[in-house]
């Protein structure tokens, strides 16, 4: 009889890609729960409409490109585009909206380059930026949390989706806005006066960044990727903030636990450049690039015109990593120098 | 026991050893025919010296080695050869080699044997010829003639033998079953070994998924004399450990240089199996002709370690373990992670043949086609050589042969870990093996249109200087010529003959005198 011929290895590890993606998705779980609790259901809505669309997209592009997408559409890629994407966007946001942000990222970010595996930049973050620079109204209206104001239900959800010229939005400056409008006051007083600070950031904002934090602790625990990416980033931001706050005024650009726990901070870091196929490959190289995206970070916080700035400095990272990898190289076996004789 | 040191990277794939009851040896009998091909080591065939027809013996000598790198084969029974062709051997792109058929006759009569009993007083010479003599070939995997890795010049004196009993490779428990039932044959043929190449110390090297063969080796090492400096040194489970650059990292701490040898490190590695063939080589005069084959898999009904007589054929080992075919079988040479497939079982056992694995869809499912590398780095986590296979497999298919170069392809030992545990399912490997190949290719072309422009500017320069040699010896005559001109205006003969004639001319004014009667005075 005739045997198949197959080259080696024979087995196989337990991993596919569509499992890793799933974890993802799962990961992102708790931040998302966090966020419907303290601004509504708002990012559901965004989940759903955008993961729909960002089917359709995938399935569209693929057929312009000749491909079967039954396999493609398997491997979950697109819905970690769409939900990372979605995650990022204002809830409460309008149909166009994300209509114009899922065709950026998955058509401009992904299918333009060659689909999965050959984008350059971070998809999602294409999208986003896209969005930012052509709508910066709608993309920085934030739905006020919890707390300070009533939280919107589902038909509210669904009306700000599909008639946004009716909906009316509560909406409120974000902690980081507060921040950077009003220079020249003690951080104390700031605290005080604004309702917008909670206990050690924005109120909701830090425990959506702690829930994030506990969704990518996950991902490190499952070995979905290495530490290297978001302890670089952590501990760059946490640095640059520690050497510019003066402990007191606002001018001083707030403390490095402000910008932990602050805007998309843990979500960036744990789920924005941890993606793999954008960033620099070797761990050393990981550890630089999130480094970098830390400083990034900080500088247009604190002296840029964006109310935050993971987008711009991942995206600005993205075109740096074949440059990072091109220096950091791991050394491979055979490259430690032989001793000569034992101790 | 001193401190073992870890190495990078490593899988942990399902051990699946205890199918094939290590510790157990089963006998596959003699089938009808062997098939012994020349070439079952690395380096020269060696040269046929029977004829068809001939009746021979066991241990009779068939094919004589030629050159150092070259080993003999021999009879591993009694019989007739009925052919001598080119068959079908155990290679990964189905090759063929010369083999020699050997009709069994059932009788096993074997030709007297000759050992060396007394050899701690033979000189290091005859040791290493002996076990040339008796067909010795590295038994882990790559077949090195045992007699040249023996051999190191007297620049790179060994320091440390290492007995490699690692078996890192899934299913495979030949080697576990030969320390647990002849371990005290291992540590003497470790002994021989040590006294050829004058080393200090043994280091019996065992992962620590093979308790019995550990107790085993370290009881024989304890039982026994020995001038060296003895370990039996156990180390986690990992695949690969075995990987004699892995295991020399993991027991010394040290690194065998980026494409050198550990003997440049004062070690040389030898396989628990190539350990008892060099002792019964040198006490007994045995040739190789038999080696355990593990024969495993699901879809084999008596699965075993198997004492196999080379050339059998594996058609005969599948009948004998009740064989049991299924869909997309597949037949593999080796164990599952280096092992190659084999499109035909009409192919026999090898002197490098550890394992005939024969799996099931359920236990080893044929993979999924290929997805898109997302460069996730669980290669890079798990490769043992430290690269980074998401950039060569980038390069690879871009045949960026520099960058592959400088992203250092050439240490990659192919041992299968970085297509283990890619979630996309894409066969790195193959693409490694592939872009190596044409990257041999390129520098042998390479080297061949170098050396054919050096013949051509050479020729060039050659013919330039016999022109400009040609030429110089011309301008030396026009020059000479011109020289002569020069000087001629005064005595070159036929110009003062022309000019005396003038002469006469314009004073012999005399009407009378004739032109004619001018010329010829």
């Amino acid at each position: 009889m005739s045997f198949l011929k197959i080259t080696s290895p024979h087995g196989h590890g337990p991993l596919t890609t569509a499992g890793i993606m799933q974890t993802v998705l799962l990961a992102t779980l708790p931040g998302v729960a966090v966020m419907t609790w303290f601004f509504g259901p708002g990012t559901l809505i965004n989940l759903l409409f955008g993961g729909a669309l960002a089917l359709a997209f995938e399935a569209a592009a693929l057929r312009l490109r000749d491909r079967n997408p039954g396999p493609y559409l398997r491997d979950y890629s697109v819905l970690v585009t769409s939900t990372l994407l979605c995650i990022a966007l204002p809830p409460y946001s309008p149909w166009w909206l994300i209509a114009t942000g899922i065709f950026s990222s998955v058509i401009l970010g992904k299918h333009v380059f060659g689909g999965l595996g050959y984008n350059p930049f971070n998809p999602a973050m294409v999208g986003y930026v896209i969005l930012l620079i052509s709508f910066p109204l709608q993309m920085s209206t934030w739905q006020a949390p919890r707390g300070l104001d009533a939280v919107p239900g589902v038909m509210d959800a669904l009306e700000a989706l599909l008639l946004p010229a009716h909906y009316d939005a509560v909406t409120m400056a974000t902690p980081l806005d507060v921040l950077r409008q009003n220079q020249g006051l003690l951080m104390a007083d700031l605290q005080a006066q604004k309702p917008q600070f909670g206990r050690w950031a924005g109120v909701g904002w830090e425990w959506v960044n702690l829930a994030f934090l506990a969704g990518g602790l996950w991902l490190l625990f499952k070995r979905v990727f290495t530490w290297h990416a978001p302890v670089g980033l952590l501990v760059a931001l946490g640095l640059c903030a520690a050497i510019g706050f003066d402990s007191g005024s606002s001018e001083s650009g707030g403390s490095p636990l402000l910008h932990w726990l602050s805007g998309a901070t843990m979500f960036g870091a744990f789920f924005i450049i941890t993606d793999p196929v954008s960033s620099a490959v070797s761990n050393r190289g990981r550890l630089i690039f999130g480094a970098l995206i830390g400083v990034l970070i900080y500088l247009i916080r604190v002296h840029g015109n964006y109310p935050d700035a993971v987008a711009f400095a991942v995206l600005i990272l993205n075109f740096a990593a074949p440059l990072i990898d091109q220096y950091t190289q791991p050394a491979v076996y055979g490259s430690k120098p032989v001793k000569r004789d034992e101790p | 026991m001193r401190a073992t040191h870890s190495i990078h990277g490593g899988i942990h794939p399902t051990e699946a050893k205890a199918l094939s009851a290590p510790g157990t040896v089963l006998d596959a009998g003699i089938p009808d025919k062997l098939v012994l091909p020349l070439s079952q080591h690395i380096g020269r065939q060696p040269d046929v010296i029977v004829e068809v027809g001939e009746t021979v013996k066991g241990g009779q000598v068939l094919a004589l080695g030629d050159g150092p790198m070259s080993v003999p084969l021999h009879a591993p029974t009694s019989g007739t050869i009925t052919a001598i062709d080119d068959r079908a051997v155990p290679h990964p792109s189905g090759l063929t080699n010369r083999c020699i058929e050997l009709s069994c006759d059932g009788a096993d009569n074997w030709v007297a044997l000759e050992g060396l009993s007394n050899w701690r007083e033979v000189d290091r010479t005859a040791l290493i010829s002996a076990i040339s003599q008796a067909g010795v070939a590295g038994m882990g995997g790559a077949g090195f003639p045992t007699a040249v890795k023996l051999n190191s010049p007297a620049t790179q004196p060994i320091r440390t033998l290492i007995i490699n009993g690692t078996e890192c490779e899934p299913y495979i428990s030949a080697d576990d079953t030969l320390m647990q039932i002849d371990a005290p044959a291992i540590v003497e043929g470790a002994e021989i070994l040590a006294h050829i190449v004058n080393a200090e110390e043994i280091l019996f090297a065992v992962e620590d998924n093979k308790p019995i063969a550990l107790a085993a080796m370290q009881e024989a090492v304890d039982a026994s004399d020995s001038n060296c400096r003895r370990e039996v040194m156990s180390f986690p489970t990992k695949y690969p450990s075995g990987g004699e650059k892995q295991l020399i990292e993991i027991l010394t701490g040290q690194q065998v240089p980026s494409g050198g040898l550990p003997a440049h490190l004062g070690i040389v590695c030898q396989n628990p199996g190539t350990a008892v063939a060099v002792r019964e080589a040198v006490l007994m005069g045995k040739p190789l002709t038999e080696r355990i084959v593990t024969l495993t898999g699901q879809a084999l009904n008596k699965p075993g370690n198997y004492r196999v007589r080379l050339g059998t054929p594996i058609s005969h080992l599948l009948a004998v373990t009740a064989f049991d075919p299924k869909d997309n079988q597949r037949l593999i040479h080796g164990g599952p992670m280096m092992g190659f497939a084999l499109e035909s079982s009409d192919v026999p056992v090898i002197k490098t043949t550890n394992c005939v694995l024969v799996p099931t869809e359920q236990e080893l499912p044929t993979p999924p086609p290929a997805q898109a590398c997302i460069r996730c780095g669980l290669c890079a986590e798990a490769c043992p050589a430290s690269l980074l296979p998401q950039q060569l497999y980038w390069y690879a298919r871009a045949k960026d042969q520099e960058q592959l170069e400088k992203h250092h392809l050439f240490d990659c030992i192919e041992c299968g870990a970085c297509s283990w545990v890619c979630p996309s399912h894409i066969p790195l490997v193959q693409y490694y093996r592939a872009a190596k190949g044409s990257i041999v290719d390129a520098r042998a072309e390479k080297t061949r249109s170098d050396r054919s422009r050096d013949r051509f500017e050479a020729r060039q320069e050659r013919v330039e200087r016999e022109l400009a040699a040609r030429e110089a010896q011309r301008a030396a005559r026009r020059a000479a010529a011109q020289k002569k001109a020069e000087q001629g205006a005064d005595d070159d003969p036929i110009a003062a003959a022309i000019a005396r004639a003038k002469a006469k001319k314009q004073t012999a004014e005399d009407p009378q005198s004739t032109p004619a009667g001018d010329d010829q005075s």
